[in-house]
């Protein structure tokens, strides 16, 4: 691994910068400080200087306050997660104090605000204190006005001069920002910042600097899952979308209500989660392929509708942004426990489409790669992202956006006949005649959730039922063989294969290179189509002597997690085992791999 | 990143509204649909049914009015009148109970250039669609909604309906309907319904008057049309037909139809009460409001491709 900041702290004392590659930070807080706002400014940095970034942030479920974190992992190299172990802590409060010291690596430094906390003197044996007055400085810097409102620029002003952070972008991150309306929220923005790093640090005994990154090819860009996923849908040709709020899937509906105008596009908030879904699907009826989308319970109330999409095999974009379930659950907290709602949810045999965008980049892609396929095979795609990653930030490769965007405006060109559900068609695969289209022949197409003939006209028949289901799950079989061959991370072979999917694709590969430094045998691999699932995991399987499902979710009445029951129940290999919490937080590499090791000795 | 490679169309110049009106060969050369060219399946409702009489006159409007198959789409839910859509030979879509409107708002919002028709019944419109009316009505999203109300659940042989009057003896009532019925004209007019309109399927001119008046109507039109179940609510509106010896009442020459507390009025008079338009308003649609929203963004992007527009987002995440 990478210097860090307790290694290089506690080698050759005498110099006064010492050079690291990586450095864990966590603030703790509450949520209206603006800590959030330190961390987005740090990640930004990141992207900015071509350094790779990932956060990971708690927020209360509470409407205003309560204790809050933001963790930024800013890494010359590569980063996976977002830090097991905390180089730095910045605390504003004796409850972030002490909460949170238990996530500092040993020998890692407290920067805390003396103003409201109190160090304890065993603490101070194993962590560097470092104790500023953040909130009286604040004051005093910005000139009095009683309310220590800009400490958290204060403090961001403290961790530049700490971590040798570029200042210049910084300031200009600061405009950016608070640039606007009224000039002097800028200035006092620029105060505060100042202070903090022109404030002397004498009980500090070095400050820090990263290694210089690996030049990039393309601008990064530096955003959360949510937005990357509202923008990939932009990308992708979509123009109308309908939702109702929940938390955390909100976010995506805000900005396509507020981008696609620009576009011609339209996002409706709707009455109710069943008429967002019934919205997004008339639109796709009218010819273009439409987007709705929920968090937790709304998805329970959209899978009727959902039901229909199948029966109908309407072309449709569903977002799941997972979080802890069931029932209102735990609404900010990271959760996978949707893999089953997301692939059977619903009555009938109703074959749909679900993907898991596996990191903040991919939510991009996966959006227009869900548009693309809802439309070349007539059906509901479910997008199954979760609260992870809709609200870590990262920094990525932009995207050549003349390539990527594409146009899918509906093609009116008049037909000779058109028969909705021909059967006739290869593989099962027809695609939907929007209205407003002529058919020559006079015979024209009724879609619908009642089973049906060719031409969509209701039909009781048995041999009809069997063909027609045959067809809507014939088209997804083929869809499986279109997907890209699935590869290892590490080699092909070895003791462990950890498989997992989304969000956990980063701990894991994290786990596979720290067992791997250590000579350990483990390799990851991560399923991003979940339904169906890839051909050829078989022979990957083949390759390892254990099998380990790592997931987010509930091991379940027999014993094993979402994704772990399914792989079981295609493969039937008893050497598939599963790896689950329920925590409501995310993975530590260390989790991971204890427990790995764990389950490794365990003769089951 | 691995994006499945299915294929990108071209792109055309400029920016993509909701919709490219598809072009149609000029006006003239087709002529407008026959009865034949316009119906599909037979009904599978019982003969006497009322809602022949809506479909015929649907049917009526169409040849009338010159309405081409592509021009128009036929939604419902369902019910025995939401089997409405496979009788019409024209884009259709046969949803689920209760949410036909968000469904068909939907197709309205996106394709400005169709007229998008909804046929249903008491149970889809007021019972488990009950808020979707409301909210349809209040958004004024372009469409005419056409409710057959018989007063009875008739698919499923007779329950009681959110319509079904005290004391109505169904299966799930044995000794007669217990909770207030809802009354959809007063349901209309509260929820903000820009057009309201009352008739029954026993007066044919009537029904096709009113929804050539709901369809010319720039907003959410709804219709009530009374449709007797002849099976399971046999003689519910005999007292609105001149025919049983009930008398059918338009509404009065001079009541104004801009007048909301007016139009309430005549929607609590007990039944038959009047016939014809109870309340009528001109209010910007939804549909407009949208157009005006995308208008005014548009004109910050003007001459700005689809990926241009996108990137300006992208330079403000560097």
């Amino acid at each position: 691994m990478s210097d860090t900041i307790a290694e290089a702290s506690s080698s050759g004392g005498a110099q006064k910068v010492g050079k690291i590659n990586e450095a864990v930070i966590r603030i703790a807080g509450n949520s209206q400080d603006g800590i959030q706002a330190i961390g987005g400014f740090l990640a930004r940095l990141a992207g900015r200087s071509e350094q790779e970034v990932m956060t990971f942030m708690t927020i209360p479920s509470t409407i205003s306050g309560g204790p809050s974190i933001f963790q930024v992992r800013i890494g010359s190299g590569e980063v996976l997660s977002a830090g097991d172990e905390a180089d730095m802590l910045l605390c504003f409060y004796q409850h972030s104090y002490e909460d949170h010291i238990k996530s500092l690596k040993l020998g890692g430094i407290v920067l805390y605000d003396a103003d409201h906390v109190q160090p304890r003197s065993d603490w101070e044996e194993i962590y560097r204190h470092v104790g500023v007055n953040i909130s009286s400085l604040t004051v005093e810097a910005v000139g009095g006005t009683g309310r220590d409102k800009g400490k958290n620029i204060f403090a961001m002003g403290l961790l530049a001069k700490i971590f040798d952070l570029n200042v210049p972008k910084l300031t200009k991150l600061i405009e950016e920002r608070f640039g606007g309306k009224d000039p002097t929220i800028v200035q006092n923005a620029l105060v505060c910042f100042n202070g903090g790093y022109n404030h002397s640090l004498e009980n500090l005994l070095k400050t820090y600097q990263f290694y210089a990154p690996e030049k990039k090819d393309r601008h990064q860009v530096v955003m959360n899952g949510n937005e990357a996923l509202g923008y990939g849908l932009i990308a992708a040709g979509v123009r109308f979308g309908a939702g109702y709020p929940i938390t955390p899937w909100s976010d995506i509906m805000e900005l396509l209500r507020r981008e696609l105008p620009k576009y011609g596009g339209s996002f409706i908030q709707t009455e109710d989660e069943i008429a967002a879904i019934s919205m997004a699907i008339g639109a796709s009826y009218g010819g273009r392929v439409a987007v709705t989308g929920s968090s937790g319970p709304g998805i329970s109330l959209k899978t009727e509708a959902l039901g229909w999409a199948v029966m109908a095999e309407m072309p449709l974009v569903i977002v799941d942004v997972q979080r802890g379930g069931p029932s209102t659950g735990m609404p900010t907290n990271i959760e996978q426990s949707d893999l089953n709602i997301a692939c059977f949810g619903g009555h009938g045999d109703s074959p749909r489409v679900v993907i898991a965008p596996t990191s903040v980049e991919d939510c991009f892609y996966t959006a227009i790669e869900a548009v693309n396929i809802a439309r070349k095979y007539s059906t509901p795609v479910i997008i199954l992202t979760d609260q992870g990653i809709a609200t870590r930030i990262e920094a990525f490769e932009e995207p050549n956006l003349e390539k990527v965007c594409q146009d899918i405006s509906p093609n009116f060109t008049t037909v000779a006949d058109h028969k909705p559900y021909d059967l006739s068609k290869p593989d099962g695969i027809t695609q939907h005649l929007a209205p407003g289209t002529r058919i020559e022949s006079g015979k024209y197409p009724i879609v619908t959730g009642l089973e049906h003939d060719e031409l969509g006209h209701p039909t009781g028949s048995p041999k009809l039922h069997q063909e027609m289901t045959a067809k809507r799950r014939n088209k997804l079989r083929k869809l499986a063989w279109e997907f890209p061959k699935l590869k290892t991370y590490g080699p092909d072979e070895g003791q462990i294969l950890l498989v997992g999917w989304g969000s956990s694709q980063g701990p894991i590969r994290e786990a596979v290179d720290r067992a791997r430094g250590i000579g350990e045998a483990v390799s990851g691999l991560t399923i991003k189509h979940i339904n169906p699932l890839p051909n050829g995991l078989e022979e990957i399987f083949k390759g390892f002597h254990h099998i380990f499902v790592v997931e987010l979710n509930d091991e379940g009445i027999y014993g094993y997690g979402q994704l772990a029951s399914l792989l079981r129940a295609r493969y039937c290999d008893a050497r598939i085992r599963g790896i689950n919490k329920s925590d409501g937080l995310t993975w530590k590499v260390k989790e991971i791999l204890d427990r790995a090791r764990v389950l490794a000795s365990d003769k089951k | 990143m691995s994006t499945l490679s299915t294929e990108v169309p071209d792109r055309n110049a400029g920016n993509i509204a909701v919709v490219n009106a598809p072009t149609t060969s000029a006006t003239g050369e087709r002529k407008g649909l026959t009865k034949k060219e316009i119906a599909a399946d037979h009904p599978t409702w019982c003969p006497g049914c009322g809602d022949f009489s809506v479909l015929a006159l649907y049917f009526k409007l169409i040849e009338k009015r010159k309405i081409w198959h592509e021009k128009i789409t036929t939604v419902a839910g369902i019910g025995c009148s939401s089997r409405f859509p496979y009788f019409v030979q024209a884009h259709g879509a046969h949803f689920i109970h209760g949410r036909a409107l968000p469904f068909a708002s939907g197709i309205s919002l996106s394709r400005p250039d169709l007229h998008v028709f909804v046929f249903g019944g008491d149970g889809d419109a007021f019972s488990i669609g009950g808020n979707h009316f409301n909210h349809t009505a209040r958004k004024n999203v372009k469409m005419t909604y056409c409710v057959m109300d018989n007063w009875v659940y008739g698919l499923t042989k007779k329950q009681t309906s959110p319509t079904s009057p005290l004391g109505f003896k169904s299966k799930t009532d044995q000794w007669g309907a217990v909770d207030y019925p809802i009354n959809p004209m007063k349901q209309a007019i509260s929820a903000g319904a820009t057009f309201v309109a009352r008739t029954t399927h026993t007066n044919p001119n009537h029904v096709l008057q009113m929804m050539e008046a709901a369809m010319d109507h720039d907003g959410f039109s709804f219709i009530e049309c009374l449709s007797e179940c002849v099976e399971f609510y046999e003689g519910a509106f005999d007292a609105s037909n001149p025919r049983k010896g009930g008398v059918f009442n338009e509404v009065p020459k001079t009541h104004d139809v801009t007048d909301e507390l007016a139009a309430y009025k005549l929607a609590g008079e007990p039944f038959p009460g009047s016939f014809g338009i109870f309340y009528k308003v001109s209010k910007p649609t939804k549909n407009a409001k949208e157009a005006e929203i995308n208008k005014s963004f548009q004109a910050k992007t003007t001459g700005m491709k689809d990926w241009q527009i996108l990137q300006k987002n992208f330079d403000r995440m560097k």
